[in-house]
């Protein structure tokens, strides 16, 4: 039994996700992510199962473990009852917290994650937050969207929201002590340290590749090499 | 056969959904994309069918983004999750209903992974007392806002000023169900009909006088995929998504689509956006799209809601021939004004997508 393996066994999701598999390629079958990415559930899962240390290292730096949208199609089609999506997110927290992440293009885009998301959720109380939805890096939200954010204010108000408002309702303002209980939450669970390791590793990286912070962010939101996709 | 096949498993995975008396928790996503449905469900609940639905402004998100983007660890969200719980039991509640399809999966996960290992309830119910000096508690129930409306979808069919068909010829209209993927997949005996063949959806479009379209890759993920929608280097595993499911259900020509969770009906609505204006290809009539709506949204146009009051007009597919088919009136010149009547403009024409 290696060391990796045995540090994901700490994890629940890989206690729960993780019976016996029969390598029947079913989770793979079913993947939305097999069919985009050069992705196979089934090969991830039978790794792991090897206790190899060596290669649980080799998934742990590499891109492939990103590929999952953790939509869990796999959980209820496994006859056997595993969950290869459980068994990715163990991989993905392992690799973050040994620093591994930041070795592969797309690992080290929980950066980007890490910033906006956890920040969504410390300063609004919200994990996604319509001020910070902007038109220009979302395009694909059409020119509905790039008229509503130009009268966010007057489109919630005429839909019955309270954006940013007191007392309940959609998207009101959460109160400063609720805020200041969630970044409580976070310091005693380990999510500020996650937050603050994952910081440290960007920066470093992006001192390595010569980049400044936003250059670096720019390039985490925006490249994708090609030869993550299926048929190149 | 089949279909008496199907009517078997669907009674296979029935849930006790309460009759009444909710703590309600909001959604990030249906809070930022469609607000005016989640009033149509507290409307609705509370002021038409007179159910107790209680909101306290000191909920917040549930984390469960973060955590499926995998920048939160396990112990994080659940310690948020157990928050939640609490405030709901501090004001008096057991049954607590969820407008967010990744928030429920994150309840139910939390649940269940507590019910297996004991002495992660007990570490997370000490993290509570720690951070927010609440009283650790657990619901009786937790259930789906779409559950809820399932539950008293033949309440509203009694009320409805509109049913789910041709005003003009009096046929069904055709409707392709979408369902979340976290509300059945990881845990089939949590939803109405399990994962195969989930219920939810099909019986309130049935009890409101439309017809269900099966298509091939009808349980197939619209392809939000967390991390894959976020950083826009991978979007294109969202866009492939949607635009599967749509080739599939193309041939059955559905009128409309109905979704329970809260990032699809934007996915499934944008993309077709995208699809339109890169390619050339739109899947309704006469160049428009097919509409996607949430429930509450269908719910609302039974019960003869205003379709700008439900928010339609912040979809990029148009909904006009939908209202139209369905005998709906709207006032085309409302649509994209402002609370009092105020002038905000118009959004920006499509050069593809026909939106008028």
């Amino acid at each position: 039994m290696g060391k990796l393996y045995d540090m994901l066994m700490q994890d629940y999701r890989l206690r729960e996700g993780l019976n016996a598999c029969i390598n029947c390629g079913t989770c793979t079958a079913v993947c939305p992510a097999a069919e985009f990415y050069r992705y196979d559930p089934r090969r991830i899962v039978d790794v792991v199962q090897s206790q190899d240390d060596s290669k649980i290292e080799e998934l742990l730096k590499g891109d492939v473990i990103w590929y999952c949208g953790e939509c869990m199609s796999c959980v209820t089609r496994c006859p056997r009852k595993n969950g290869p999506g459980l068994v990715i997110m163990a991989l993905r927290s392992l690799s973050i917290d040994l620093g591994y992440f930041i070795e592969s293009e797309k690992g080290r885009q929980q950066y980007l994650l890490s910033k906006d998301l956890c920040g969504n959720v410390l300063n609004y109380g919200y994990c996604v937050y319509p001020r910070e939805f902007d038109y220009k890096s979302h395009p694909e939200a059409g020119p509905v969207w790039e008229w509503e954010e130009k009268h966010l204010e007057d489109v919630f108000e005429r839909l019955g929201a309270n954006l940013d408002g007191d007392g309940p309702g959609a998207m009101r303002k959460i109160p400063d002590e609720d805020l200041a209980q969630l970044k409580r939450i976070f310091d005693i669970t380990g999510a500020t340290k996650r937050m603050e390791s994952v910081r440290e590793a960007g920066r470093k990286k992006a001192e390595e590749l010569g980049l400044t912070e936003e250059e670096f962010c720019t390039l985490l939101y925006e490249q994708s090499s090609p030869r993550h996709l299926n048929g190149q | 056969m089949i279909y008496e096949g199907k009517r078997k498993i669907w009674s296979d995975y029935q849930k006790e959904i309460p009759d009444d008396h909710y703590f309600y928790v909001r959604s990030c996503i249906r809070q930022s994309f469609f607000p005016a449905s989640e009033a149509a469900f507290l409307n609705i609940t509370r002021n038409i069918l007179g159910r107790d639905v209680f909101e306290t402004e000191h909920h917040t998100t549930c984390g469960g983004i973060a955590y499926h983007s995998d920048t939160i660890p396990q112990e994080t969200v659940m310690t948020i999750v157990a928050r939640q719980f609490a405030l709901m039991h501090k004001h008096g509640y057991e049954n607590y209903v969820c407008s967010c399809i990744t928030s429920f999966g994150v309840y139910i996960e939390t649940l269940e992974t507590w019910r297996t290992f004991p002495e992660l309830e007990a570490k997370i119910a000490d993290n509570l007392r720690k951070t927010c000096n609440l009283e650790f508690a657990k619901p009786r129930f937790v259930v789906h806002a779409s559950d809820l409306i399932y539950k008293l979808r033949e309440e509203i069919a009694a009320k409805a000023k509109y049913k789910l068909v041709n005003a003009k010829t009096g046929e069904p209209l055709k409707v392709v169900e979408h369902i979340g993927c976290h509300y059945s997949k990881m845990f089939p005996s949590k939803g109405v009909g399990g994962a195969e063949y989930p219920y939810v959806l099909t019986g309130m479009i049935e009890a409101w006088g439309g017809e269900i379209v099966d298509y091939p890759e009808r349980r197939h993920c619209c392809g939000f995929g967390f991390r894959q929608y976020f950083i826009k280097g991978n979007r294109g595993y969202s866009l492939s998504n949607t635009h599967k499911k749509f080739e599939s259900m193309e041939p059955y020509e559905p009128d409309f689509i109905i979704t329970n969770c809260p990032g699809c009906p934007y996915f499934l609505d944008r993309w077709q956006y995208v699809i339109a204006e890169s390619e050339g290809k739109t899947y309704g009539k006469d160049g428009h799209g097919i509409p996607v709506l949430t429930y509450e949204e269908v719910a609302g146009l039974v019960l003869g809601f205003d379709p700008w009051d439900l928010g339609l007009q912040t979809h990029q597919v148009a909904v006009e021939p939908l209202l139209d088919k369905l005998g709906i009136p709207y006032d085309k010149e409302k649509k994209f004004l402002g609370a009092g009547g105020k002038d905000l403009g118009r959004p920006a024409l499509p050069s593809c997508l026909k939106c008028m």
